[in-house]
This record gives C-alpha cells, sequence and structure tokens, in this order.
C-alpha cells in the first residue's frame, strides 16, 4: 500500500516538473519569436539605410553629434578630476599644515602649563632648562635674573657649562645686556659660541615693562642646525610665561620668607 | 582589536606630557609613564606593553642599561622600544641600536615624527 502511495507520489512530483518544463519551453518559444521580429525590424532599418543616402547621412550626424557630446562629456570629467585632485592635494596641505600648527600648540601648551604648575623657584628654572633643551634643543645657555638690588643681570641656573664660567653683566651691556633693556629678542647666527658675552640668541624676560631677566643660548644641540618659526613662539612664549613664572615665585619666596619672619616675631611676643 | 599599550620612560614630566599628547592622537593606545629607568624596568617587567619610549638620560637608571636589562628578559626580546634622547652623536645612536633598541629619534622632538615612528613599531593605521 505505501509503495502504491509512493509511487503515485513521484508521478505527481514527475507531472508537476514536466509542467514546469513545458511552461518554461512555452516562454523560450515566445522569446525567441520576439527576438525573431525585433532582428528583422533590425535587418530592415540597415537595408533602408544601406539603400538610402538620407538616411545614411541622417545616422552619421547622429553618431558624429553623439560622439561630439561624449567627448565634451568626456573633457568636463576630465576637469573635474583635476579640479578634485588639485583640492585635494589643497587639502592634504592645509592638513598638514594643521597637523604642523596642532604639535606647535600641543608644545606653547605644555610648556605654559609646566611653567605655570609650580612656586618655588628652583622647580621653575628647571622647567625653563627643560623647555630649552627639548623643545628649542639648545646645548650651552644660560638664564640670568636681574639683581632687584644692583640691576646687574646674574645666571641662576645654566646647561652645558656650570653657571660660575658666565659673567655678571650690566644692563644695557652687550647683547644680553642690551636684549634685556631693550625688550626685543636677539637671533643671530646659528654657529656655537664660548663668548658669553656674545650669544647666539637671547631671549629678554620681562613682565609688562619690567626687566626680570634672560635667557643667552649660545650653541644648539648636535642634530639642529637653526631655529625654526616654533622656535620663534616659544622665544615669545618665554619671554613672558617664563618671566612671570620667575617673578611670581620669587615674591612667593618673599613672601613666605616674611611670613616666617613676622610668625616668629608673634611668637616671640606672645610667648 | 585590543588595546595596545605603550610605555614612556622619561624622567622630564613636560617631555612625559609632550609625548602622552601626541601618542594620544593613535586609536586604541593607552600610555603608561614611568619617570626614570627603574621606575621603567619595574612596570615593564610587571606588565605587558606593546612598545617602550626611553629617554637615555636619566636619573637612578639611564635608558641605555633599561634597554640593556630588557634585551635580557626572554619576555621581552621582541617588545619595539625607541629611544628619544637629545644625544645626536652617530655612536651614541650606533650603541643604542646595538643593544637592541629599534629606532633612534633626537629631541627637539616632532609630535608627527614620534606619531610615524610609534605606528610604524606597533604596526597599527
Amino acid at each position: 500500500m505505501s509503495d502504491e502511495k509512493k509511487v503515485f507520489g513521484r508521478a505527481e512530483e514527475f507531472l508537476t516538473l514536466f509542467n514546469q518544463g513545458a511552461e518554461f519551453t512555452k516562454e523560450l518559444l515566445h522569446e525567441n519569436e520576439r527576438l525573431r521580429h525585433e532582428l528583422l525590424s533590425v535587418q530592415d532599418d540597415h537595408r533602408q539605410a544601406a539603400t538610402d543616402p538620407g538616411e545614411w547621412g541622417k545616422l552619421r550626424h547622429e553618431l558624429l553629434a553623439q560622439i561630439d557630446q561624449l567627448t565634451q562629456e568626456k573633457d568636463h570629467a576630465l576637469e573635474r578630476l583635476k579640479m578634485v585632485e588639485a583640492e585635494n592635494r589643497q587639502f592634504a596641505g592645509r592638513y598638514v599644515e594643521i597637523e604642523e600648527e596642532n604639535n606647535n600648540l600641543a608644545n606653547l601648551y605644555v610648556s605654559s602649563y609646566q611653567l605655570h604648575s609650580t612656586l618655588a623657584l628652583s622647580e621653575v628654572l628647571k622647567i625653563i632648562i627643560e623647555i630649552v633643551i627639548n623643545l628649542i634643543g639648545a646645548e650651552i645657555f644660560a638664564v640670568y635674573v636681574q639683581d632687584e638690588r644692583s640691576g646687574t643681570l646674574e645666571v641662576v641656573a645654566s646647561e652645558g657649562t656650570e653657571v660660575e664660567s658666565f659673567p655678571t653683566i650690566a644692563p644695557g651691556a652687550g647683547i644680553v645686556g642690551g636684549s634685556v633693556v631693550s625688550g626685543e629678542t636677539f637671533c643671530g647666527i646659528t654657529h656655537g659660541t664660548q663668548d658669553w658675552e656674545s650669544p647666539i640668541a637671547c631671549i629678554p624676560l620681562r613682565v609688562q615693562d619690567r626687566p626680570i631677566g634672560a635667557i643667552a643660548i649660545y650653541s644648539l644641540l648636535e642634530q639642529k642646525d637653526s631655529f625654526s618659526p616654533l622656535d620663534h613662539e616659544l622665544f615669545t612664549l618665554l619671554a613672558g610665561h617664563a618671566a612671570t613664572a620667575i617673578f611670581a615665585a620669587q615674591l612667593y619666596s618673599q613672601s613666605e620668607r616674611k611670613l616666617n619672619t613676622i610668625q616668629g616675631f608673634i611668637d616671640l611676643l606672645t610667648k | 582589536m585590543a588595546r595596545q599599550r605603550i610605555l614612556i620612560v622619561e624622567d622630564s614630566p613636560m617631555m612625559r606630557q609632550l609625548l602622552t599628547f601626541a601618542l594620544k592622537r593613535l586609536k586604541g593606545v593607552d600610555i603608561v609613564e614611568a619617570q626614570d629607568g627603574m621606575d621603567g624596568l619595574r612596570k615593564v617587567t610587571s606588565d605587558h606593553f606593546d612598545l617602550a619610549l626611553i629617554d637615555i638620560n636619566m636619573p637612578v637608571m639611564d635608558g641605555l642599561k633599561l634597554i640593556n636589562l630588557i634585551r635580557g628578559e626572554d619576555s621581552l626580546k621582541e617588545m619595539p622600544v625607541c629611544v628619544i634622547t637629545t644625544e645626536g652623536a652617530k655612536e651614541d645612536r650606533a650603541r643604542a641600536l646595538s643593544l637592541g633598541a629599534n629606532e633612534y629619534l633626537t629631541k627637539p622632538i616632532q609630535a608627527n615624527r614620534v606619531l610615524a615612528v610609534a605606528k610604524a613599531l606597533l604596526k597599527s593605521d
């Protein structure tokens, strides 16, 4: 009984498959017919065009117009491509510029952040030294601070040579003294020098119009040939921010000393 | 993709801040700072790092000694090391490279150069 069912089932499957095949064959025949008509129509057109010179001319004219239009479109596309390429180059250049600007701003931000991160004079001087070594790339340099009483410039920190090696400079004397008085950064040749009175660069440190001191650079690191635009930005930053940091640290230290004295005096009176 | 870890061994807080600033632009990177060679050695032996940027002139333990110790450890032999230093002489470069440093950058640093070297050593995009 089950064999019979299986046989009927198979027969039905076969019938369905056969019907689908017949349907597909019908569709193919229909498509074939349609294509035959199309071919005849195209052959007619060609025959007509071949026999009729007017039609040839018309066809030629149409084709030439089409070629002309395509050429124009191609030229337009090429022109557009050139424009896009130029824009790309411009954007790439701008991207590099912005990257550089970003890096420079990061250097300036970190320098100023570090300079104002402490009120201890020794720390401020250490940070100035770090900036001048690591960001400017100086090998020998000195930080001069103006003595309040005498007005002379004395070296309080240095790199590359002992502090004692550097002379005390009178305000207005030589490149360092002149730069401190005028408030103008001096930037000369970048070949190293051991002449402590003739640095290759001198950055005056001023708080508003009040001279605080100067940073005199005598030679650059072996791998550094010359000062870059960023170095000049750093000079400007140091001129203001290093001066403010030194001034604030000096004031803080003085006020601490005064506070201790007063406290000692009060203790003496009250005990 | 797993995050990558970079160790900066540098005694100058300013340089550490600048390097961190630059390296933060890399995607998927965590940065750890060490303030001298000894601190760097402690960190590098107790944790995994994909790259170490090491200064040469540092208190307690200098960078060259640290590189020597790192290359002596089996687990750290393959870790990329980049030296960042003020020492620009050829002999200094040769010495650091012979001790096992993969790259040698001189100060003043340029952030884009540091980024390019870090990318290459991390093999990231």
